[in-house]
């Protein structure tokens, strides 16, 4: 029996090992490459809470096959039996303790790091983008430099970036695994998350709140590029893309379908505002004025 | 007249889908064999005396079991639909509603359906019996709690075939799932599958905290109380406190959806946030609910198949407690990612890792009970030490979730996915399948078979680990929940095909476990002595299964594990106690006097106060089926008949005096010597 369960446990680790070894280096690890502060703030507390919980996950698991290996009940089992003993002070106080402190542990860097993270990540001066999302479509609207985009969002390098989330549809989640976490979009309210790339490059982003038929396709790019090439690509929008009218707008947001990239060299002034408040804002003004201000 | 009923129809039939017809298909001919079979064996009276109307907390507990060993295999199926159709990028397996659809009817079912039926199964089965009482409470609120639960999923499943299942995610959350978005009565399913269900449970949670709380046995003070009817007591507070906002946000969402008011919509003034925050006071300690009657199971198996008492039975009681108070404090977690502030964040992240120190120490417990112990592997076993590693790797996880900066991470993410379904199948349906190995015999008077026993464990819980262990990587990897298609080009091909393979293996294990039960109904070892463990608790002090009445003479009990302290003291009675270490030689000297009374053996018979059957329970719960099936399709008429029968079988109860009987002296004596107890 306990021959088989060993040869048991060898498969498991076995199948558990290979798929990981062989589905490539580490940069599948989406949350584990970090390309920005934000990011890598997340990161080194995954890292840190996982080597914590380890310490105390492992050592369980040892024991518990040491115990059942070795008080069996089999006829000439030596190990001591003692059927009464229920009480020892000093275990209880030892298992009480040492998951205080490491909670004690986890839980200042949490706090530390929940508090870190709602102020921007670095000194630069900020880009806003506003995104909402749409069914089922990712909306970005730059309100400096008065161009517009679907589906793909494109950031200059080493400058944080101030998302403003909302929603004109059920709520979503947005999402960009190597920038940083997430944040909900709802309609009606305004939601803030600070983003920053460090390195140039093409990062995968998807819709991560589940808002119905078409989520599933709801992926977007976060392409960063040096501050002198994001000024370039906006030039060119501006100067090549289409015009995001009022009514283009109106079937972005009732047509319920799924569409490609597109770029827009202007959109009517004060929409994401008007569409907040459309949606519910108006009841809410004060997380109008303290996204927007 | 003809196109108004096609148009009918195809609304009221779910159809165009070769799956729903062949669940057409399948329920039809299993509707057709049941009532074949019953009206072929003539056994309609009987299952209406037996068991539709019975208010025998035994036989409810039975129907809880088979209830949700069915909705296991539902939800089970959803599941390796759902596996199937994300086995690779680009299957074509399942379309984006119908996967929806899965995702929500399948994590509705596993909560609702399945887990909290399960362990009211095991309260209505142990308890009692645990604390030598010969009844719940409220037998005739018992019988309404099963019928209303029962009747709720069958609301659900229905929808399936008949008007088309919910889509909007097992949470439900507007304004998807308002009438802007989701149109069609698969939500209103849902909503009102779950009252009704909802309304069951709370009268359970009542039942059970009454019938702890008065009907002990004398002599069953609170520290006497075996733990896993003290995870019943538990669970029952949870309950409570906990239902009646899943009630507030069910309601004001129907309200949204049929009277069109905006309690979740912005438009008016309403807002879907309070909705969530609604859903989750219930839905945190809901998780509880379930996984603390499954804690109770541990401690109970652990305790008898190491042949040793529990260790630290007072910090277990504790850790108990600790949970259920912290589990109102958590609710937050589900949402770090909702704009709350970093006070609040920080509030909710540090109570929810707190929660990890209590369920710590129970792990601990249930190690050191096994120390210095003599284990013997029997399936209960099994699925308790399989149980362990399983708790222990979610319980870390937990612990990484509720970090909220990290959560921003894995919110939403196939890591969460991997959690909670680490906790939930490796806490909740282990400790339900140990319990239900553990009780059989109590509950049929045979053992299941113990060589089908370890396949069905060994395949389910290795698969375990294949389905899950890649989910925690894809989580990592940035895959998102409730995608039913996902690009090629992220490298979670392999993962998911591994996870997919998992899966089968389990569905493996479960068919095994079937395997068992029926094997062993026919060839099962027969369980003569009623106790077949070699039990601690009060249950194995009786025949098995239990006569009606459960205890012919209460028993009166002088220590915790009483059972086991009797059995000692008749083992000892030639020996000197002082002998034995650490026994606590005043329990045994007292229990000693007091045991030959306590073993049924002494004093007179009393003739025994029972409930009277009732078909009620079934005809009003049926009722609310009727006002629930109405107000789905809105068919208004339908509602109000449905309300009016409802109405009318309570009226007739509350003028209803003649609801007891006495079992004569006779019987009980004739019912004993047939048990060889006379
Ligand atoms: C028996 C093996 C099981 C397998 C293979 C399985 C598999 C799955 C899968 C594939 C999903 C959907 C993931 C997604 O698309 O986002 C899911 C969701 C879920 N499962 Fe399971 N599951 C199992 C058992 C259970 C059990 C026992 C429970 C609860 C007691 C449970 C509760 C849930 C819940 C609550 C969801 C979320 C549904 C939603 O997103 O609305 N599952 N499961
Ligand atoms: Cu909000
Ligand atoms: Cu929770």
């Amino acid at each position: 029996m306990n021959k088989l369960v060993r040869t048991k446990w060898r498969e498991l680790a076995l199948l558990v090992l290979v798929p990981f070894l062989t589905s490539g280096c580490g940069e599948r690890y989406l949350i584990m490459n970090a390309a920005g502060p934000v990011a890598q703030i997340e990161q080194r507390l995954i890292y840190t809470t996982i080597v914590l919980v380890t310490i105390v996950v492992v050592p369980v698991i040892i024991l518990l096959a040491v115990i059942v290996s070795r008080y069996r009940d089999t006829p000439h089992n030596k190990a001591p039996y003692n059927p009464e003993w229920s009480e020892s002070k000093i275990l209880e106080i030892v298992w009480w303790g040492i998951p205080i402190v490491i909670i004690g542990i986890i839980g200042t860097f949490t706090v530390r790091d929940t508090f870190r993270l709602t102020k921007p990540p670095t000194a630069e001066t900020p880009l806003t983008i506003q995104v909402t999302s749409l069914n089922w479509k990712w909306l970005f609207q730059y309100p400096g430099e008065k161009i517009a985009t679907v589906n793909y969002v494109e950031i200059p390098t080493n400058r944080p970036v101030e998302f403003v989330l909302t929603s004109d549809a059920p709520m979503n989640s947005f999402w960009v695994p190597q920038l940083g976490g997430q944040e909900y979009t709802m309609p009606g309210m305004a939601m803030r998350l600070w983003l920053q790339a460090d390195k140039p490059g093409v990062y995968y982003g998807h819709g991560a709140n589940f808002s119905g038929q078409g989520y599933a396709h709801m992926s977007f790019n976060v392409i960063a590029t040096s501050s002198t090439g994001f000024h370039q690509w906006a030039q060119k929008v501006k100067s090549t893309a289409p015009p995001l009218t009022a009514v283009g707008y109106k079937n972005l947001t009732t047509k319920q379908d799924i569409v490609g990239k597109q770029e827009f060299s202007s959109f009517p002034p004060g929409m994401f505002e008007a569409d907040i408040r459309i949606n519910g804002g108006m009841y809410m003004k004060h997380k109008l004025t303290e996204a927007t201000d | 007249m003809p196109a108004a009923l096609t148009n009918f129809a195809t609304h009221f039939f779910v159809l165009g889908d070769p799956l729903i017809y062949g669940a057409d298909a399948s329920i039809i001919i299993v509707s057709i064999a049941i009532l074949f079979v019953l009206t072929y064996y003539k056994k309609w009276g009987w299952l209406w005396r037996e068991w539709l109307t019975t208010v025998d907390h035994k036989k409810i507990g039975i129907m809880y079991l088979i209830a949700a060993l069915l909705m296991f295999f539902r939800g089970g199926v959803d599941a390796i639909l759902m596996r199937t159709q994300l086995v690779w990028p680009g299957m074509h397996f399942l379309q984006s509603e119908h996967y929806n659809q899965i995702f929500t009817t399948h994590g509705t079912i596993m909560i609702l359906f399945m887990a909290m039926p399960f362990i009211f199964a095991m309260f209505n089965i142990a308890v009692p019996l645990q604390i030598g009482a010969r009844d719940v409470a409220f037998p005739y609120l018992n019988a309404i709690s099963f019928w209303m639960f029962f009747f709720g999923a069958m609301l659900l499943n229905i929808s399936f075939v008949i008007g088309g299942s919910p889509d909007a995610g097992w949470v439900s959350y507007p304004p998807l799932a308002g009438p802007e978005y989701s149109l069609g009565p698969g939500e209103n399913f849902y909503l009102l599958a779950l009252q009704i269900s909802g309304i069951g449970s709370m009268g359970t949670g009542i039942n059970f905290f009454v019938t702890i709380l008065k009907m002990r046995a004398p002599g069953m003070t609170m520290m006497r109380v075996p733990l896993f009817t003290w995870s019943a007591l538990a669970a029952s507070i949870l309950i409570i406190l906990a239902f009646p906002a899943l009630t507030a946000a069910l309601a004001l969402l129907l309200f949204d959806r049929l009277a069109g008011a905006h309690f979740f919509t912005m438009l008016a003034g309403g807002n879907p946030m309070m909705y969530v925050n609604l859903f989750w006071v219930w839905g945190h300690p809901e998780v509880y609910i379930v996984v603390l009657p499954a804690f109770g199971v541990f401690s109970e198996v652990v305790a008898t198949f190491s042949r040793k008492r529990t260790f630290g039975y007072a910090s277990m009681v504790a850790s108990m407690m600790a949970i259920v108070v912290l589990s109102y404090l958590v609710w937050v977690h589900h949402f770090f990612t909702m704009g709350a502030g970093p006070g609040v964040n920080s509030f909710f992240a540090l109570a929810s890792m707190i929660i990890g120190i209590p369920t710590g120490v129970k792990v601990f417990n249930w190690l050191f009970t096994m120390y210095r112990g003599r284990i013997r592997m029997t399936a209960p076993m099994l699925w308790t030490v399989g149980f362990i590693p399983n708790f222990a790797i979610g319980g870390a996880t937990g612990v990484m979730l509720a970090v909220a900066p990290a959560d921003y991470q894995y919110h939403n993410s196939y890591f969460l996915i991997a959690h909670f379904h680490q906790v939930l199948i490796g806490g909740v349906v282990y400790g339900m399948i140990a319990g239900m190995y553990y009780w059989w015999p109590k509950m049929f008077g045979h053992m299941l078979d113990e060589r089908w026993a370890r396949h069905a464990f060994w395949w389910f819980n290795i698969g375990f680990y294949v389905c899950f262990v890649p989910q925690y990587l894809l989580g990592f990897m940035g895959m998102t929940r409730r995608i039913y298609v996902y690009p090629a080009n992220m490298g979670w091909n392999t993962l998911n095909l591994v996870s997919t393979v998992g899966a089968y293996m389990m569905g493996l294990g479960f068919i095994f476990l079937v395997v068992d039960v029926v094997y062993s109904v026919f060839r099962g070892q027969r369980d003569k002595t009623g106790d077949p463990w070699d039990g601690r608790t009060l249950e194995w002090s009786l025949p098995s299964p239990a006569p009606h009445y459960n205890f012919a003479r209460i028993p009166v009990v002088t220590s915790r594990d009483a059972w086991w302290i009797m059995k000692e003291a008749r083992r000892k009675d030639t020996t000197d106690v002082s002998t034995t270490p650490g026994v606590d030689s005043v329990s045994v000297t007292k229990s000693k006097q007091n045991a030959p009374q306590t073993l049924a053996q002494a004093g007179k018979l009393k003739p025994i106060h029972m409930p009277k059957d009732s078909g009620r329970p079934f005809i009003l719960s049926l009722c609310f089926f009727l006002f629930g099936w109405g107000l789905v399709f809105e068919w208004y008429w339908l509602a109000i008949i449905g309300l009016l029968g409802v109405l009318t079988t309570l009226v007739l109860r509350s003028f209803e005096t003649d609801t007891s009987y006495h079992i004569p002296v006779e019987e009980i004596e004739k019912t004993e010597a047939a048990y060889g107890r006379a």
